[in-house]
């Protein structure tokens, strides 16, 4: 097994709750709220969740553009939690990010040439061949046109702007790239495009990816791990193929029967055995006693309220598949038409 | 992409491919900047083009005003007694003496010149109103973007200066400070020294609009990912405010100012009428306004004229400000 590029124990984020003149705290969001994972060298850890499970703050704690109020991110050995901005710099050339929103990620008063050769000249790296060469060097690797180094972000596309972003993250050659929903701004023809060049730019660049999305069959495509967050938890772990195939966790079970199943043939099937979750996610401000997922769970026990469940090897699984629950789903049950006990909060 | 080595240089001249622009109107151009957008929009409003041309008028007329004296009319303090009704001292001939050697007209009593005066009052007054719009909008911006960029305890309390300044009485302020002060200082001449001041007091009571305008939009901007972007890059706040930031700040800022010249012109004509403003005799449209008032029922051009040219300079600058506020903004694109 490779090394470890990333490791975090115990990390948290809380965004206080102000109130008053005098900001007086009165409550926290438990973002992310104690997750633990290490990404391994030149793999793509996907990181999966419902809106509001705090995938996207998982990952800018990743790139520490936040600051943990809790735990500990390694990278390469470095605790990176709590240094400052300056200290942080030689890091950035490590580690980058491709954001969501490829209308908002690119300042619109500056042209391609200047967003993409911005990293270059905060970081003063060299460019032997000019720095408008290395700027279109880099729009050809990522399928641009090196011409339209002079032109402005509101010229292009959704999926073009999305390339800009990427070319923008490559250009300090990083180690670790975190994506935050990159292709979910985009429609699904353009996503495959952007898909196969994020896997293009790996193989050529021996990148290590943590890619965040909410659309499963994108990330099973993707990656070659999984993790599946709840409201500021991991709940589950595994390779892909085990993940997709012997899900454990309720949650992944009811998650993995929502998507969609595009052949009519087999529709009924996946009709029958779809999990039909109710209620909302809780308030992350005042998450569930025990297990997060117990009031929406439909094999809920006493328990689950009072213990929170480890993340651990759960039934006969292999050693890379961690699950957090204590009535994990056993290969062959049947789910179809469960609906969750009520269980008081 | 197969491009020789010279193609790569001219990326202005060569014609864009098929992937580039989608929208089909602006497929020949290459790197269209969102200024060229605003300019190509702004030259199409007539209103305020025809606005930008009365300004550039003026500002032209208040800097050529010594040599335009000298070619049309008399020196803006010399009474011409001989065209004045010698019983009444009101102007002799139509519209209040207006002729081809005053071409509009005397004042009554004294018989100045009222051209030479109120060119020359331009003088003093474009001064004062771009002098503060310029004070107020650097004293603005500065302040908001430290509010809007820092938050926290400097949000909090330039904010609360700002409520302050916008609650206080400024033009009594103005009036009491101004009547302490001694008429000449720095040795600027006691028509320069009272254009500091008014300049300072105007500009410093002004600041607050843009201020409120600048960190509104700077709280909105700094959410934005590109500044996130910006910091996962390993940026100092330096590069984020002047370099991300406050490009993106400066259509508001430019349409503010433009907005806030014709208020701080009535501010400066109302502070004269009160007699506070730019002392006698040097000429202002205020105080023009304030000494017609006594000879409007037998005068009524020397009222008009001062009123008519206040009346064109501010509604000229409020349209030009509309219209660039239009050609900028984005969302109407």
């Amino acid at each position: 097994m490779s090394e470890n590029l990333l490791e975090v124990s115990g990390l948290q984020k809380h965004f206080p709750i102000t109130k008053g003149l005098f900001k007086r705290q009165v409550g926290a969001v438990r973002a992310v709220d104690g997750i633990d994972l290490e990404v391994r060298a030149g793999e793509t850890l996907g990181l999966v969740g419902e809106s509001g499970c705090g995938k996207s703050t998982a990952g800018r704690l990743f790139t520490r553009i936040l600051e943990p109020t809790g735990g500990k991110v390694v990278f390469e050995g470095n605790d990176i939690s709590h240094k400052n901005v300056n200290q942080l710099r030689p890091l950035r050339r490590d580690v980058q990010m491709i954001f969501q929103d490829p209308y908002s990620s690119l300042n619109p008063r500056h042209t391609v040439g200047a967003i993409i050769s911005a990293p270059l000249q905060i970081q003063d790296i060299p460019t032997p061949q000019g720095l408008k060469k290395a700027v279109q060097e880099l729009l050809e690797l990522v399928g641009l046109n090196p011409e339209h180094y002079n032109r402005y972000p509101h010229e292009f596309s959704g999926g073009q702007r999305q390339r800009i972003g990427i070319a923008r993250a490559l250009a300090l050659r990083p180690k670790l790239i975190v994506a935050d929903e990159p292709v979910s701004a985009l429609d699904v023809s353009i996503q495959a495009q952007v898909v196969n060049l994020l896997d293009d730019l790996q193989r050529e660049f021996d990148l290590t990816y943590v890619f965040i999305a909410h659309d499963l069959s994108v990330v099973r495509h993707i990656s070659d791990r999984v993790a599946v967050m709840y409201l500021g938890k991991v709940v589950e772990i595994a390779e892909r193929d085990d993940l997709y195939k012997n899900p454990r966790h309720p949650y992944t079970v009811a998650l993995m029967s929502a998507v969609p199943v595009p052949d009519p043939a087999r529709r009924d099937r996946a009709q029958r055995d779809r999990v039909l979750l109710t209620g909302d996610v809780p308030s992350p401000i005042n998450p569930p006693s025990g297990c997060r997922f117990r009031t929406r769970c439909w094999k809920a026990q006493d328990i689950c309220a009072t213990e929170e469940p480890p993340l651990t090897v759960r039934l006969e699984d292999p050693q890379s598949h961690l699950t957090a629950c204590h009535f994990p789903v056993v290969d062959d049950e049947t789910v179809a038409g469960r609906r969750p006990a009520a269980t008081p909060a | 992409m197969s491009l020789g080595p010279e193609a790569s240089i001219t990326d202005e001249s060569t014609a864009p491919t098929a992937d580039a622009a989608e929208r089909p109107g602006e497929k020949a151009i290459a790197g269209r900047s969102l200024k060229q957008i605003a300019w190509r929009r702004l030259k199409k409003d007539k209103v305020a083009i025809a606005g930008a041309c009365v300004v550039i008028f003026l500002i032209l007329v208040a800097v050529l005003a010594p040599l335009l004296i000298k070619w049309f009319g008399h020196p803006f303090d010399e009474p011409h007694i001989d065209q004045l009704d010698p019983t009444l001292s009101t102007p002799l001939g139509k519209l209040g003496g207006i002729s081809r050697e005053f071409l509009l007209g005397v004042e009554p009593q004294s018989g100045r010149d009222i051209f030479s005066r109120i060119i020359y009052g331009a003088q003093t007054t474009l001064s004062v109103a771009f002098l503060s719009a310029f004070v107020s909008t650097i004293l603005g911006t500065v302040f908001g973007l430290m509010a809007g960029f820092l938050g926290g305890w400097v949000d909090s309390v330039i904010s609360r200066i700002m409520d302050f300044l916008l609650a206080f009485p400024q033009l009594l302020f103005a009036i009491a400070l101004l009547s302490v002060l001694p008429d000449t200082f720095f040795g600027l001449g006691d028509r320069w020294s009272r254009v500091f001041v008014l300049v300072g007091v105007i500009g410093f009571f002004g600041w607050p609009y843009i201020g409120r305008i600048v960190r509104g939009q700077t709280l909105s901007l700094r959410e934005r990912e590109f500044v996130e972007a910006s910091r996962s890059l390993g940026a100092r706040s330096g590069r984020i405010l002047f370099r991300e930031l406050l490009p993106n700040l400066a259509a508001p800022i430019l349409v503010y100012t433009t907005l806030i010249i014709p208020t701080n012109i009535l501010t400066e004509a109302a502070l004269s009428f009160l007699g506070v403003g730019i002392p006698p005799p040097n000429p202002s449209w205020g105080g023009m306004l304030s000494d017609a008032v006594t000879f409007y029922q037998i005068d009524p051009m020397y009222m008009i004229i001062p009123g008519g040219v206040i009346f064109i300079t501010v509604l000229a600058f409020n349209l030009f400000g509309d219209g660039l506020r239009d050609a900028l903004d984005p969302k109407a694109r």
